[in-house]
This record gives C-alpha cells, sequence and structure tokens, in this order.
C-alpha cells in the first residue's frame, strides 16, 4: 500500500510541472467551426467499458466521424475513475472522459477535474431541455454543469410470473406493505426451517439492495435543503424504511436469510438467483432485461415500478434514475472537438437508440425516448415510464461522494443483524459522522 | 552520484516527503493540496470511527494471527523432521500452499468455507454440527477464515524454521539427554532457545506484514459481500475484515481522500516502527544467538 502510495505522489510531482496553466479558468472556451476545413485530429475517450460492451460502444464512433471528418475518435475502455483521476492529475488526460461513478460528480465538478460545460453549452446554444430535469441532478454539482448524461440506468422491480401464479398473486405490489405481504406469501421454507425459495431480500450488500436503492422508492431525503447537514436522523422516512427492512428481515432470521444468501449464484453470472426462480421478487436496473434475454431466455418475468410507502401511493411510478456521466477533462488536448463530441454523444438519437437496444440502458433524450427504432419489450418498457416519472431522481449529490452511502450501509449491516439497539440513537450518529467529514471538506 | 543514491531519493525520500506534507493538507488528487495543519490527524482520533474499528481489527490480526503462525509454523517444522523416509516429499507438500497466489487463494477460502454449499461446513453439518460458523458472512468468525487461510499458507515461516531446527547440534540433544531430559524438555530447553533468532525474524516480518494485511481481506470481503461496487464491499461483514491498509486504501483510491491516507500511511509507519523496536528491545531476553559474539 505504501508502494502504491509512494508510486503515486511521484507521479504527482511529475505531473503538477505539466499541469501548470492547464486548468479551465473563466475565459470563453475554444470553439471549432464545424463545417469548416481542419487539420486531421485524432481525440481520445476514457471509460470504464470493459468486453461486450466496450465492443458495443466503439460501434457508434464512426457516425461521428462521418460527421465531422477531420476527426477520429480513439476509445480506450477499462479506465475506471481512479485511472481517469491519475491522468487528470498528471496532465495527461484523454480528450473526453466517461465514467460509471456517478457519485463523484461532486468531487469532479467540485475541484474542476471535469471542466464547467456551461461556458460550451451556451457559446454553441446548445439545448438542454432535450433531457428531463432530473438528470441535471446527478450530472451538476454547486454550480457546474460538469458532465452531461450517456444513457442512464432506471431501478424498478422484478418478479417471476410463474411463482406469483403459483402462489396466486396476480398484480405487482405498490406500496411497501403489500411488499412485505408479497414476500411472505412467495417465500417457501425446507422442512428443516432453511429458506428455499425467498420472496424478496431485504439484506443490504444483496445484489442491487442497499441504503441507495432503499432511500430513494421510500422517498428519504439524504440531506437537508442547504445541503449542509445529513437528514438521516431528521427525515422520519429513514426510520420508516429501516424498520419496514427489519420487520421483513426478522421474517426470515438474520442467520438464516445470510446462509440463504451465501449459497446463491452471484450477481453478473448464469447462478443469479433471479434467473433461477430462487428468489421471486428483486429490485435491479433495467440492464437485468439483457442478462436474461442472454443467460435465461425462458425465465418468465415481468417487471413493475418499485412499490412506494403507503402513504405515498400517488408517487407509484417513480424510481431511481442516475447512469454513465460524460465530459471534458481539465487539461483536455483538444476541448473544442471534445465538447462536439460530448454534445454529440448526449444527444445524437440513432447512438442512444444504438447503445439502448445493445447494452440495455435507458437513453436520456426525450427523443430517443420516442424513437420508434427503440426496441421495446414490455419488461423494458417499465424502464422508460420510470425514467419519465417527474418524481425519479437520484440521491443529492454531495462533496463527499459515496462516503455517505458506504456510512449508511454499514449501519444497515449493523441494524439488519439486530446490533443496533436504539434506531433515532444510531441514526443521529451516522448523521453526524456525515456532518463531520462534509465540514472536513469545506476547510 | 551513484545510481543508488538516485534511487533512494526519487523513490524513497521525495516520496516520503511529499506524504509527510500531503498528510497535512486535504489533497482529493485533482485540485491543489490545501494546507489544513493538524486537521487530518485530530479527525482520525477523535472523529472517525472507521479508524479504530480498524486498528482494533489489524491489532487483532497481528496479535492472534501472527503468533498462530508462529506456532503452527513451530510445530509444523517440527513434525516434519520426524520422518526418515519422504522427507523431501512431504516438505514440498506443506511448502507447496505458499506458492498459490493470495488472490487465488482467498476465493479457493471464500468457496470452501461457503456456509450454505461449501465443504468444510457440510463436512461439519456431517459429524452433527447444528449451526456451524457463517464464516466469512459474519463478524464474529470472518478473521478467523483469514486466520485459516495464514495457516493454510504458513509454508514460508515453515521453511525457515525447519532450516533452523536441522540446524540445532545434535550433540546438544544427547547431552540433554544424558542429563534426563524428556521429549518436552529437550523441545523447550534446547530447541527453543536454538531455533529463537529464527523465531525472532519470523516475529518482526510477521508484525510488518500484519500491519499491512490488505490482499486476503479486500478479496474475501468483495467476493462474500456480491456488492457490485468492490469499493463498497470493503471491510465486509459489519467491518470486520475492516483493516488498516484496506480503509487507507479506500481512503485514498475510493474517497480520493489523499491527505487522510497519507496521514494514516504516517501513522501506520510510526506504530509499526514502535512496534518493531520494541521486539528488538525486548528481543535480548528471548533470543539466544548461539556461541556468536553479540
Amino acid at each position: 500500500m505504501r508502494r502504491a502510495l509512494v508510486v503515486l505522489s511521484v507521479l504527482a510531482a511529475v505531473g503538477a510541472a505539466c499541469t501548470a496553466g492547464g486548468g479551465g479558468g473563466t475565459s470563453p472556451p475554444p470553439t471549432i467551426e464545424p463545417s469548416g476545413t481542419h487539420e486531421p485530429v485524432t481525440i481520445e475517450i476514457w471509460g470504464a467499458w470493459s468486453g461486450r460492451e466496450l465492443k458495443q460502444f466503439n460501434q457508434i464512433f464512426p457516425a461521428f466521424e462521418e460527421k465531422y471528418p477531420w476527426i477520429t475518435v480513439k476509445s480506450v475502455g477499462n479506465r475506471d475513475d481512479e485511472a481517469i483521476v491519475a491522468a487528470i492529475r498528471a496532465g495527461n488526460p484523454p480528450d473526453v472522459v466517461l465514467s460509471f461513478g456517478l457519485d463523484s460528480v461532486g468531487e469532479f465538478c467540485a475541484s474542476g477535474g471535469w471542466q464547467d460545460l456551461t461556458p460550451y453549452i451556451e457559446q454553441s446554444d446548445f439545448d438542454l431541455s432535450q433531457f428531463p430535469e432530473s438528470v441535471f441532478k446527478y450530472t451538476s454539482f454547486a454550480g457546474s454543469q460538469c458532465a452531461l448524461p450517456f444513457l442512464t440506468d432506471a431501478y424498478g422491480l422484478y418478479y417471476n410470473v410463474d411463482l406469483f401464479e403459483k402462489a396466486g398473486l396476480t398484480e405487482p405490489p405498490k406500496t411497501f406493505s403489500e411488499l412485505t405481504e408479497y414476500a411472505k406469501k412467495l417465500t417457501e421454507f425446507n422442512p428443516d426451517g432453511s429458506i428455499k425459495v425467498a420472496g424478496f431480500v431485504p439484506w443490504a450488500g444483496f445484489y442491487e439492495f442497499g441504503a441507495v436503492t432503499l432511500s430513494i422508492p421510500w422517498q428519504a431525503h439524504w440531506y437537508d435543503e442547504s445541503g449542509e447537514h445529513s437528514a438521516v436522523a431528521t427525515d422520519p422516512r429513514w426510520k420508516q424504511a429501516l424498520e419496514w427492512q427489519r420487520d421483513l428481515v426478522d421474517f426470515y432470521g438474520a442467520a438464516n436469510l445470510k446462509r440463504f444468501i451465501a449459497g446463491l449464484g452471484g450477481e453478473w453470472g448464469a447462478g443469479h438467483a433471479f434467473h433461477h426462480g430462487q428468489i421471486a421478487m428483486m429490485i435491479d436496473g433495467e440492464w437485468r432485461t439483457a442478462f436474461i434475454q442472454d443467460l435465461a431466455p425462458d425465465l418468465n418475468y415481468a417487471t413493475a415500478p418499485f412499490p412506494v410507502p403507503d402513504d405515498a401511493a400517488d408517487r407509484y411510478g417513480m424510481g431511481q434514475i442516475g447512469g454513465t456521466i460524460i465530459g471534458i477533462p481539465r487539461g483536455s488536448p483538444h476541448p473544442a472537438e471534445a465538447w462536439l463530441l460530448v454534445s454529440w454523444m448526449a444527444t445524437d438519437t440513432d447512438t442512444l437508440v444504438y447503445m439502448a437496444n445493445n447494452v440495455r440502458n435507458v437513453p436520456t433524450t426525450y427523443a430517443a425516448l420516442e424513437s420508434p427504432d427503440l426496441d421495446v419489450t414490455p419488461q423494458f418498457k417499465t424502464f422508460l415510464d420510470i425514467f419519465q416519472n417527474p418524481y425519479s431522481h437520484y440521491k443529492e449529490t454531495s462533496a463527499i461522494g459515496v462516503q455517505d452511502q458506504d456510512l449508511m450501509g454499514a449501519f444497515m449491516e449493523d441494524w439488519q443483524e439486530g446490533k443496533v439497539p436504539d434506531l433515532q440513537a444510531g441514526l443521529e450518529q451516522v448523521a453526524e459522522q456525515i456532518d463531520a467529514l462534509l465540514a472536513q471538506a469545506r476547510i | 552520484m551513484s545510481p543508488w543514491v538516485v534511487g533512494f531519493s526519487v523513490f524513497i525520500v521525495y516520496p516520503m516527503v511529499s506524504s509527510l506534507y500531503f498528510s497535512f493538507t486535504r489533497y482529493d488528487l485533482l485540485s491543489e493540496p490545501v494546507f489544513v495543519g493538524l486537521e487530518n490527524y485530530r479527525f482520525m482520533f477523535t472523529q472517525d470511527p472507521n479508524f479504530w474499528q480498524s486498528v482494533r481489527n489489524t491489532l487483532w490480526m497481528v496479535g492472534v494471527g501472527v503468533s498462530l503462525r508462529i506456532v503452527f509454523g513451530v510445530v509444523t517444522a517440527t513434525v516434519l523432521t520426524w520422518p526418515r523416509r519422504g522427507a523431501k516429499v512431504y516438505r514440498t507438500i506443506f511448502f507447496l500452499p505458499t506458492m498459490a497466489p493470495p488472490v487465488a487463494a482467498a476465493v479457493a477460502f471464500v468457496f470452501v468455507l461457503n456456509p450454505r454449499i461449501g465443504p468444510v461446513n457440510q463436512l461439519l453439518g456431517a459429524l452433527g454440527m447444528e449451526h456451524p460458523p457463517l464464516w466469512f458472512y459474519s463478524p464474529g468468525s470472518a478473521k478467523w477464515g483469514l486466520v485459516l487461510l495464514g495457516l493454510w499458507g504458513v509454508g514460508d515461516a515453515m521453511i525457515i524454521f525447519l532450516a533452523g531446527l536441522l540446524d540445532v547440534p545434535r550433540q546438544l540433544y544427547e547431552a540433554a539427554e544424558i542429563e534426563g531430559a524428556g521429549p518436552w524438555q529437550r523441545f523447550r530447553f534446547v530447541t527453543l532457545p536454538m531455533i529463537s533468532p529464527v523465531i525472532f525474524f519470523n516475529l518482526v516480518m510477521g508484525v510488518i506484514s500484519g500491519f499491512q494485511y490488505f490482499t486476503q481481506a479486500y478479496v474475501a470481503s468483495v467476493a462474500t459481500s456480491g456488492n457490485r461496487v468492490a469499493t463498497q464491499a470493503l471491510g465486509y461483514p459489519q467491518g470486520s475484515m475492516l483493516f488498516y491498509s484496506v480503509y487507507l486504501y479506500q481512503q485514498g483510491f475510493t474517497y480520493f481522500r489523499m491527505g487522510y491516507a497519507s496521514a494514516m500511511a504516517w501513522v501506520l509507519f510510526l506504530i509499526t516502527m514502535a512496534c518493531t523496536a520494541l521486539i528488538f528491545r525486548t528481543s535480548a531476553r528471548w533470543v539466544h544467538y548461539g556461541g556468536a559474539l553479540r
């Protein structure tokens, strides 16, 4: 570990000399006349795509190169945020960056590591009304619009239709009390008391279920209105959500549930429990439809919005959204061409539809959502609707990245095991810890 | 300047000095470091609950894991001195696990110790144990899973003990036997003192690497939690596998709090130095260097 630190420090020092003058600043951004003649230039985009998805992603660039014949795009996959940050720090970043780490938007924007795109947007009369309002919440921070969305994820309820029929259920649950009721009906125990089929696994850390995916359908706020203090102890939704969770955990028994989970296949492989009818319902993103098509094409399943609290039934249809972001790093060698690529990727309907049909993410512009070329299965349609629901959102962005989620996640681990005697006191402690981190980030 | 001086300055002195400086800053890698004085250290000791948890976990690993490895290494090496025939084969067999890459070994252990489908718990169940441990899925038993992993790969320590054991002069045993010493007394008063320098060496190395314990804990947490974001799985379950280096890594490379991570690195460095110095100081009392002048 020390060695890694040492290497990084050296890189940082070497980079420091090169970065001088590379910052964004307030001067107008460089522009380029798209219709004029230009020297050929190659621009580089880094992203964390890999494998099948990277191959599919790389197919989008010929259309861009046709539109801007003097630009060649070189796409580099398997570059995560750590690599991107190191490259920005070293003053040697690519022209365009793509990240799945929307939780780091606060850090990317506030530090200027990802440039504020506002000047580019203003200068090129870029039309922001092409996107649903909800995308701006997770692509900007502290007044800096440092990213644009490039497709997104939406979360909903997946349920096994055969198991529903067997239990005499026809409609998906719409409220959390219905979810509990359904989960109990759908659960089957073995003669020795161990779980054979779980109706719904409410275990933090299991597949997609966790602090964020629980907080959003429960409409629980992470921060107060000022954004300067944690709301986990003051927003009563947190307590309700956690009590709901614990109630369902107790139905199975924590140890029993853990033993059950331990025997299930991983989230990204063919052994996924939902593919095999070992769990009847789960929360998951729209990409699961592609995995099921690929790995369990015979599975009889349906999707629906995730349930909402009983006293907020009018919000049914909303859900968690938020996904891939793209932007221009500080020190981008060809910022004018980079903006051409970023704005094109964010809005080109054919590209968004192609990615939606292949990688199975939700396209992020109205035009793409309405495109007749979009391959809409009934299961996928749910997620297009969730994305367009006005109440759908992602958790509030903050300057402390994923640390708030991790603290809450750790607390939930204790809570679900029955190791928290006083829920309110526990939440107050989490809020205090989050506030302390926020205070540190402000110094 | 000799190449050694260049290498030492560029790769050791300069990074150490910079990390010391960074430890007094808030540094997110993307912005310039902001000097914050002792804030990182204050936060670490007074406000960060995970820091103390990681310290406790690490001390447990150094205390329990390292001592068990030494005991197990000495016992295994002693047993391996017994066979008259095929000694080399046995030594190879016991050394082999050390050759397994730590990541692969950790993944294998997560499977072997799986509470539901792993062979260990199936065996325990067949033997009539009603509630076998949940191993990596429970904070009470997760670290013991790592200890087992460490003992399985004890070959590296064992081979050094074995060399030490085979070096003990036969005539010392013969003399002890003539004086009427039994097997235990021979082990306690001849073998142990004679291999104490080797134990000392293994203890120092074990303590240093114990404080840096990382790979196995990282892999076991990620493989067990099933969380799709690896970094959010660190420490699973319930922070019981959040060791100091794991937490340091998380701070520096997941949270981009490199200033804080640098401060943690310095605290780790000072603790490791202090422990090593302490072991060296007490060594005069229990380490015997044969006939060599000291």
